[in-house]
């Protein structure tokens, strides 16, 4: 049987990129669609009812959902170039890590982003107390997965790509050549990986739709 | 492998302690039960778990590991023989994953909104919420378990241990709020593998009885309401 690969996106979400770089490392041809979330296609809603989320993998007609679900699928399903290693405990090390991410770092930065005065300064602050934690780990390392990229420098990728969008916008650095050097070092080697850097979503273009969020969220 | 080799830092109510050591029993791995006190964290857990200081955390040999599912799949990787506690395909892992990060993220947030809730009509909203998700998670159940009486299907496995682990809570939430969440009429196929998989060798003997979980929900809830000191 011919192998299908489809995969429902957005033009900017983050998470969907984890996917694009997961599948370009690979190299699995696939179909891409980007979905206009204000208007979600009845694909969407019937792959993904629980959610009604991008991304979705479509993989020979069965969806599968959640960003890091999916990684796991791809990294399951097709064995070369793996993006984890096969030692059980480097295994759990880098899950965990890919969770922190999620749980911890995004959710901090993403304060940072939304809030004002005092209360931005203190979440930027435990922004990085997080981000310090993930510089430890870099230490002396190309990328987190070592001299190639792994799982956590998928998960941890949206960093270099929107950091510097939310830096721009609020007008403060975050992450700063002082503070956190590694992580500044790894954000510009991951950014200039051929593969990755073809599927960056056009920063201008970003602005505006981060700068738009934040009036939003503002004016509230 | 000798018993100390292996070490569970948790306590016996929490449902995310639960989950290792289900899969330790699962694999016949002997290992050690060491209890933290309500209110104060170990040194060894702080050393172990660094970064969040929570537990569960498993310690294999010198090597700790945390988050409650990545052990799970760490205890499913590094002793690999038979029973596999993760499904073999790769779309029913997926299917698996899935349905364990909805529990975490979605069902047992909501299941504390029960408790939290303030009036009569948030609590039926968050009633609602959970039996919602538990009708899904029904819906899953069905075709999970390919015939079996579990989410693995003949065996127990990774989705069994992430949403059985909530039961004890789940019960004791029923309890207190005088209320069904798992029930005959909307989740029928839930309400028998809810008994499957108490009474199951690997889960018998660490899943909490109601009626002490409830006692100590209450011990809990006084604590948290006490000033500090």
């Amino acid at each position: 049987m011919a192998e299908e690969v489809k995969l429902l996106k957005s033009w900017s979400s983050r998470f969907g990129l984890r996917i694009v770089w997961a599948l370009k490392l690979k190299g699995i041809q696939y179909d891409s669609i980007d979905e206009d979330l204000s208007n979600k296609s009845p694909s969407l809603l019937h792959y993904n009812p629980v959610y009604k989320k991008i991304p979705v993998l479509v993989h020979n007609g069965k969806p599968i959902s959640e960003s890091l679900v999916i990684l796991e699928y791809i990294e399951d399903t097709w064995n070369h170039n793996p993006l984890l290693p096969q030692d059980p405990y480097h295994r759990a090390t880098a899950r965990f890590w890919v969770k922190f991410g999620d749980d911890k770092v995004l959710p901090s930065i993403w304060s940072a982003f939304l809030k004002q005065g005092k209360e931005q300064a203190d979440a930027i602050d435990e922004a990085i107390e997080n981000l310090k934690l993930l510089e430890e780990q870099l230490k002396g390392k190309k990328f987190f997965g070592g001299e190639e990229i792994g799982l956590v420098d998928l998960a941890l990728g949206w960093l270099a790509n929107l950091v510097p969008v939310i830096e721009e916008i609020i007008g403060m650095k975050i992450i700063d050549e002082e503070r956190l050097p590694s992580l500044l070092a790894w954000m510009h080697e991951f950014s200039q990986v051929a593969i990755i850097k073809e599927s960056w979503p056009p920063h201008d273009k970003l602005i505006v739709k981060y700068q738009d969020h934040r009036d939003l969220h503002l004016a509230k | 492998m000798a018993k100390s080799e292996v070490k569970v830092l948790g306590a016996w109510p929490s449902p995310f302690v639960m989950r290792p050591r289900i899969a330790l029993n699962i694999k016949s791995v002997e290992y050690e039960f060491l209890q933290e006190t309500l209110g104060s964290k170990s040194e060894l857990l702080l050393k172990s778990n660094p970064v969040h200081k929570k537990i569960p955390v498993l310690i294999h040999g010198d090597k700790p590991v945390c988050e409650s599912l990545i052990i799970v799949e760490y205890i499913d990787e590094a002793w690999s023989s038979a029973p596999s506690i993760l499904p073999s395909h790769p779309y029913d892992r997926a299917i698996a994953r899935f349905w364990a990060a909805y529990v975490d993220e979605k069902l047992f947030p909501s299941m504390k909104e029960i408790v939290s809730a303030d009036g009569e009509e948030t609590k039926k909203v968050a009633i609602q919420q959970v039996v919602d998700g538990l009708v899904l998670l029904e819906d899953a159940y069905t075709k999970c378990r390919k015939g079996g009486q579990f989410f693995g299907g003949e065996q127990i496995g990774y989705l069994d241990i992430a949403f059985g682990s909530y039961l004890g809570w789940l019960r004791v939430t029923e309890k207190f709020n005088q209320v069904k969440l798992l029930d005959e009429a909307k989740t029928p196929g839930l309400v028998k593998w809810a008994e499957a998989f108490c009474s199951h060798p690997a889960v018998k003997d660490v899943m909490p009885e109601t009626d002490k979980l409830a006692e100590f929900a209450k011990v809990l809830a006084k604590a948290r309401a006490a000033p500090p000191k």
